[in-house]
């Protein structure tokens, strides 16, 4: 144990140590907060307005939503169909379509546009539409309180019951006026981007311990090395030691993104962030009974920017989100960096590598390929069956999870990535501790299938 | 007494025999020649006693017992493939090796810095290994070879890419550790540091130990009871004064004598041929024709079977 623990030690500082390693670790975030920033700097200051037809057959949302300096709102009065279709012919950016509900609150609203609605503006539209049913909740709750005499409730007790989610589906209506759903809500967007991470990552660093292995090989101490120490320690100190190196680059990239978008946003839209408005109207009320009208209408505040997408990360279930990222984004490198390393224990120099890279590529350029097809149809068997396939499902489950999917489905997800890391890692150990001796051989997949097969 | 002993250890590759219930004897505080022509399986045998390949039937024993996991931090392996990593530094490097081997931080540094020392090499210390010359490099390996004062050395081809200076440096390296009672197994080709350094050999030939044993007794047995002899003062053929069963090998004339080498008879003495030639020459000198070992060597490569070896 203590000698995996020295290789894993050298791969970790050799590479952290690298001129290209700190290169990256500021350029990243550099990129990353540009990314960010740019779209919420260009929509801040865009003259244009943005102008976002609004069909309410509910008609508590009358005048709710508010005008601000990119996107101003008028109120249609008529049906969906003829909605639709004037819509084209209108210069109306969104068409936002609340349906009439019969007995409960609207919970669910509809985004028509010809080109993708910006997050800010789903995002703001969410923001109205729950604030509003959670007021009308809560003035109902209220009422019901006062007439009833009861004792007085706590306020975690109010908030929990009156608290709401709201779905907003977007739709793409083409010039001929066919309708596709587009992906600009913030768990679509959630779920390609903490995907095409995973997929990232796992090129990224399981090429390292590919391009490791062969220089080990090529440089001729490999020999040396497996003298004292078993081939599989070598390859599993390598494979976490690089892992290592990959989790310190995401974790700086996340603190210095984090980091640079909240100092340049902040100079860029200034504003302090409300907390939790509700919360404080409540308090309000319970001082003064009876202003709870004026109360009620004082706190609609128009938040946008990032106040907005922020609000809508909060639909998303994070710790799941977050939990099942780490798992997907470790045990789905593992498995395939013991496969980029079985390759580079094959070979004699990255120039043979082709042959043995297209089988370990494939299934991950089909995840990236699937991934519109998942998002569409997110809990499809297509989806299903490419979720828990171990070498596709780091990247798709990770683009279903935001849309929210059954535990027993991502345990099943989990338990088989687990057996399949072992798998292979058995497998990749067996390849690599034949080919990391084998010089100047032209290595065919027969070749490799004997290796396996020896004792 | 053994150091290490391997008792008819074979390992079969998918279609080619590398060991065929090979067995050999290394004794303790001795120089182990491990000969063979390329592909015999020396390499093979070199691995699998380093443990980085399990033989597929035999015993091996170490220290008396059966060889076990642990015991690689008493061996020292100079692989004939060997390198270094080209981006560390050389300090880094060798403590890197030498905690490998199960040497703790500090030990390590302290012998290294000996060794350093001793060798003259303190100011590589901090330079990369691609700064180094070849020889620099292999002088390095050697190092961390023996940093962890191993009971029994291996050592691969360990004169390859050295200058004679460096490899006569390396010799009395070799010898020096022998007296400080290390075991050292050597694999190579050379046959002249063979006949200068090993106590035993054992010749693999086509995965099969061929001949084994201490040097002085193989070209014991390898001896024709041949003797050359340098004469003058005699001018007709050297046969008519031979008895009947000597063989008259080859005759030669030099610018002073005339040189002759003659094969005797297994029961006769060089006192048979000097009474047999003395009455007719003046004999110069009476040399015994002790075989080398690369005669050895190819004598007993080429009389086993010579058919080509098929390789997989």
């Amino acid at each position: 144990m203590k000698k995996i623990f020295l290789i894993i030690q050298r791969e970790y500082i050799s590479r952290v140590k690298k001129r290209s390693f700190i290169v990256m670790t500021i350029l990243g975030p550099l990129l990353m907060a540009a990314t960010i920033i740019v779209p919420i700097y260009l929509a801040t200051r865009t003259d244009e307005k943005k102008s976002v037809a609004v069909l309410d057959e509910t008609g508590i949302f009358y005048e709710k939503f508010k005008d601000s300096d990119n996107i101003t709102f008028h109120y249609l009065v008529s049906d969906i169909a003829t909605a639709k279709a004037n819509f084209s012919k209108s210069e109306d950016h969104a068409l936002l379509y609340i349906p009439k509900t019969e007995v409960t609150l609207p919970t669910n609203a509809i985004v028509y546009s010809e080109k993708s609605v910006s997050i800010n503006v789903t995002a703001y539209i969410r923001n109205v539409m729950t604030k509003q049913i959670e007021d009308l909740k809560l003035q109902a709750r209220l009422t019901e309180i006062q007439t009833d005499k009861k004792d007085p409730v706590s306020v975690d007790d109010i908030l929990r019951s009156i608290k709401t989610s709201v779905d907003i589906n977007t739709m793409k209506i083409g010039e001929n006026g066919e309708e596709s759903k587009s992906y600009t809500e913030i768990n679509m967007v959630l779920g390609m981007f903490t995907g095409i991470l995973i997929y990232f990552f796992i090129f990224m660093f399981g090429a390292q311990v590919m391009r490791g292995v062969i220089e080990e090989k090529t440089s001729r101490i490999v020999e040396v090395i497996i003298s004292s120490v078993k081939p599989f320690q070598l390859m599993m100190g390598k494979i976490i030691g690089i892992g290592l190196v990959g989790l310190t680059q995401f974790l700086l990239w996340v603190i210095l993104t984090f980091g640079i978008v909240t100092v340049v946003t902040a100079t860029i839209t200034p504003g302090d962030t409300k907390k939790s408005a509700t919360e404080q109207m409540i308090k309000q009320q319970k001082a003064i009974n009876p202003a709870v009208s004026e109360a009620m209408s004082s706190q609609n505040d128009s938040e946008e920017g990032m106040d907005g997408v922020m609000e809508a990360l909060n639909s998303v279930n994070f710790p799941v989100m977050i939990g099942a990222f780490i798992f997907f984004f470790l045990v789905g490198y593992l498995l395939y960096a013991a496969l980029f390393a079985a390759i580079g224990g094959a070979v004699d120099s990255e120039a043979d590598t082709q042959q043995f890279m297209f089988p370990i590529t494939i299934p991950l350029i089909l995840s990236i390929v699937m991934a519109q097809y998942i998002i569409r149809d997110p809990d499809g068997p297509v989806s299903f069956w490419f979720s828990i396939f171990p070498l596709t499902s780091p990247v798709i489950m990770m683009i279903r999870i935001p849309f929210g999917v059954p535990y027993m489905e991502v345990i099943l997800s989990m338990v088989l990535l687990l057996l399949g890391f072992l798998g292979t890692t058995w497998l990749a150990g067996k390849i690599y501790r034949t080919g990391i001796l084998m010089y100047g051989k032209k290595v065919s997949y027969k070749e490799l299938w004997k290796w396996i097969r020896y004792k | 007494m053994d150091l290490f002993t391997a008792r008819a250890v074979s390992k079969q590759y998918a279609n080619h025999k590398a060991l065929d219930k090979v067995s050999i004897n290394v004794p303790d505080g001795h120089i182990f020649g491990l000969l063979g022509p390329n592909g015999a399986g020396k390499t093979t045998l070199i691995r699998i006693i380093n443990q980085i390949i399990a033989p597929d039937e035999g015993e091996l024993f170490f220290m008396g017992r059966k060889l076990e996991p642990n015991d690689i931090s008493y061996i020292g392996y100079l692989p004939e493939e060997r390198g270094l990593y080209k981006k560390m530094t050389v300090g880094e490097q060798t403590l890197y090796l030498a905690q490998l081997k199960g040497l703790s931080h500090q030990e390590a540094q302290k012998r290294l810095m000996f060794w350093f020392e001793k060798f003259e090499i303190k100011g590589w210390w901090n330079k990369k290994v691609e700064e180094l010359s070849k020889g620099m490099q292999q002088k390095i390996q050697f190092l961390v070879t023996i940093i962890h004062e191993p009971k029994l050395l291996i050592f691969d081809e360990p004169f390859s890419g050295f200058d004679p200076i460096n490899a006569n440096l390396l010799k009395e390296e070799i010898l020096a550790l022998r007296q400080k009672g290390a075991t050292i197994i050597f694999s190579t080709h050379n046959m002249a540091s063979v006949e200068e350094l090993c106590d035993d050999i054992a010749l693999i030939n086509r995965s099969k130990v061929v001949l084994s044993g201490a040097v002085r007794q193989i070209k014991k047995t390898y001896k024709t009871n041949t003797f050359d002899i340098r004469y003058n003062s005699f001018d007709g053929d050297l046969r008519t004064i031979l008895p009947g069963s000597f063989q008259l090998i080859s005759e030669n004339q030099d610018i002073e004598h005339r040189q002759a080498l003659v094969k005797l008879p297994a029961e006769a003495t060089p006192n048979d041929l000097l009474n047999a030639i003395l009455p007719s020459v003046t004999v110069y000198s009476v040399n015994e024709q002790i075989p080398n070992m690369n005669d050895i060597f190819i004598q007993a490569v080429t009389v086993q079977t010579p058919q080509p070896v098929t390789q997989d």
